[in-house]
């Protein structure tokens, strides 16, 4: 029972972190209607950030957010206005040759970042890395924990964010309708280019609370990507709260399938997850909900 | 009489291509065009599901790989010669594309392209986990059974030729409008009664019999196999697509083009510009040299990439498809700087 508890401790806190990658995902799947093949790419660029920023000048990788995300705003925001955004305009026979282009990006981000920083491991030790509180023979990750409340802080501001500001109206409209949504008088393009940079802050959120507990090398994108468009099917395409829920149920898998079933099988638990909800729920959690 | 005026470039090359190992005895031009033919029969595959049919295949490797496994272990598990794998491999690649297809045409555009990338995940997962059957990432060994490579190369060029006539007889048949109808517009082609699922199934099944043969062909040929080098993600399924987007999408001769340039931009860089730079170093004795040659050598996963980035932006439909494009604007830069 006790391992069984702290399983699905464990399955909950990442998965409130995947929950992070998801949103991103899902913004980024909402309004361009593309699927950001380069995201868990994002994120390894973000973790880097982190890495330089506490190795070299010490600073906390908590107090890093406000630099990571901005800088992978800024990332995401050039992405989108200087590769994207100009393939609308190209004419091509291939339909997919965004998805394409982001495959492409997130080599180039692999790439550069193993020549500068080489492939070798890297990790950021800090005080609490390690720490744990222990609560009726479970323990908690501390550096988990805290991921996991900015997580949560970070999807409230995000929420009322798309709720209650103007911009965020704006997003949700192009994402509903993105033609309508120019009629109306909205800048699509430009909405576009703002919905890349908080997916991006969002990745380099998300990036930046792992790296305590996690490790790091150039090709830690690959596995990451992944993972966040498992969550984007499993949550439903689009859907930002269908996101939290698919982010937590791969984090629970995950957990249960390393403890129950052996290490080896974490990817291809994630993996088979996939291919069974394109066969018994295409649409997602967000299909339950409105059906 | 029409076949010949109309096919004049291609029998030449292919002519060229017959009397190639007379002309060039060097065993490494040998075995680089021994790759650029497998690509051939590779790019054609991916060619024929995404570029003619519009359902982009993101994990070729999953049928390459299929092929490649199925020979190794015939000779380790059966004893078997591991040439009996170029058609055995051949129909195991279509009897894993028949299920997937099954499975994942329902979906289309972006999320069949993310299907096909975790079918190439699982399956390197398989692989590498299902350690009593496929070894794990120690790999198979296979005795290569010629020790030139002339035999090898004759016949990764009738595989090269069989895809391309394969590609252009079905492209000229009754399937092949259909294939492009269903690129145009599914549901106008489901709407003028044609079976999208079907002919999509059709189409991967021809891709998947195509790579998977090529697939056959690696192993009988490199003689070692992992999971790693046979499912890899950027150097199977991606160069797949670069070789058809370089190449040309929905052009017959358009993978055979790409697959010869990359299959050079790999060996340049992999070689570092088949030794140039390293010979500069050493001629020139300038240190920076060395490090450039570093960077270079290293730098073949990041030159994939960025031409990704640029093919997409600058020439969307490939050096074939664009070819006129191309041309004025060279000419036209020319004549400008003169």
């Amino acid at each position: 029972m006790e391992v069984f508890l702290q399983t699905l401790v464990a399955g909950i806190l990442k998965g409130g972190l995947y929950a992070l990658i998801g949103i991103g995902m899902t913004l980024i799947m909402g309004v361009m209607g593309i699927i950001n093949l380069a995201h868990g790419q994002m994120m390894m660029v973000a973790m880097y950030v982190t890495y330089v920023f506490f190795h070299y000048m010490g600073l906390d990788p908590y107090i890093t957010l406000l630099i990571s995300m901005p800088a992978l705003f800024l990332l995401g925001v050039l992405i989108q206005k200087f590769l994207l955004n100009p393939l609308m305009k190209v004419e091509s026979i291939l339909p997919e040759n965004q998805v394409l282009m982001t495959v492409g990006i997130g080599m180039v981000l692999t790439e550069v970042a193993r020549f500068i920083f080489t492939s070798n491991y890297l990790s950021v030790k800090t005080s609490y890395s390690t720490a744990a509180w222990h609560w009726g023979g479970i323990s908690f990750s501390v550096a988990l924990c805290i991921a996991f409340v900015f997580a949560c802080l970070l999807t409230v501001i995000l929420f009322w964010f798309l709720i209650k500001t103007d911009l965020g109206r704006s997003i949700r409209a192009v994402s509903q309708d993105g033609e309508a949504a120019q009629l109306m008088g909205i800048n699509s393009e430009r909405i576009k280019v703002i919905t890349m940079g908080i997916g991006a802050g969002l990745v380099a959120a998300a990036g930046t609370l792992l790296l305590p507990i996690y490790y790091l090398f150039p090709d830690i994108g690959g596995p990451f990507t992944r993972r966040a468009f498992i969550i984007t099917i499993l949550g439903g395409l689009g859907s930002t709260v269908g996101a939290i829920l698919g982010g937590v149920s791969l984090g629970l898998a995950e957990a249960f399938g390393s403890t129950y079933v052996g290490m080896e099988y974490e990817d291809l638990i994630g993996m088979m997850i996939f291919v069974l909800v394109l066969l018994f729920l295409p649409g997602g959690f967000k299909r339950l909900t409105k059906v | 009489m029409t076949f010949m005026k109309r096919n004049t470039a291609p029998l030449i090359v292919l002519l060229l291509l017959i009397a190639f190992p007379w002309i060039v005895q060097d065993s490494y031009y040998q075995h680089l065009m021994i790759l650029v033919l497998m690509w051939v029969a590779i790019g054609s595959g991916w060619n024929l599901i995404s570029g003619y049919t519009g359902q982009v295949l993101f994990g070729a490797a999953a049928f390459f790989g299929m092929g490649a496994y199925t020979a190794a272990l015939l000779l380790n598990k059966l004893d078997i010669s591991a040439w009996w794998g170029l058609p055995l491999g051949a129909v195991l690649s279509v009897a894993l594309a028949f299920p997937f297809g099954w499975i994942s045409f329902r979906l289309r555009g972006p999320y069949f392209a993310l299907v096909t990338l975790a079918l190439n995940e699982i399956m390197r997962h398989v692989a590498t986990i299902w350690e009593s059957l496929t070894e794990g990432m120690v790999g198979l060994l296979v005795m290569q059974t010629f020790v030139s490579k002339v035999p090898y190369y004759y016949i990764a060029l009738a595989l090269a030729v069989l895809s391309i006539v394969g590609v252009d007889l079905v492209m000229r048949s009754r399937w092949g409008y259909y294939f492009v109808s269903i690129r145009e517009d599914q549901d106008a082609a489901e709407s003028m009664g044609i079976n999208t699922v079907r002919y999509k199934m059709v189409s991967l099944c021809l891709s998947a019999l195509l790579i998977g043969l090529a697939g056959a062909l690696y192993t009988n040929y490199m003689g070692f196999i992992d999971p790693k080098v046979v499912f890899s993600l950027h150097d199977i399924s991606i160069m797949a697509i670069l070789v058809g987007i370089v190449g040309g999408v929905a052009t017959v001769y358009g993978p055979a083009v790409g697959a010869f340039i990359m299959v050079a931009v790999q060996e340049i860089f992999r070689s570092a510009g088949f030794g140039l730079f390293p010979y500069l170093s050493k001629a020139t004795g300038w240190a920076w040299m060395a490090t450039v040659t570093k960077y270079v050598s290293e730098a073949h996963v990041l030159s994939f990439g960025l031409l990704v980035v640029i093919v997409i932006l600058y020439l969307p439909n490939g050096v074939t498809g664009d070819w006129s494009n191309l041309t004025r604007r060279l000419l036209f830069r020319k004549r400008e700087t003169a």
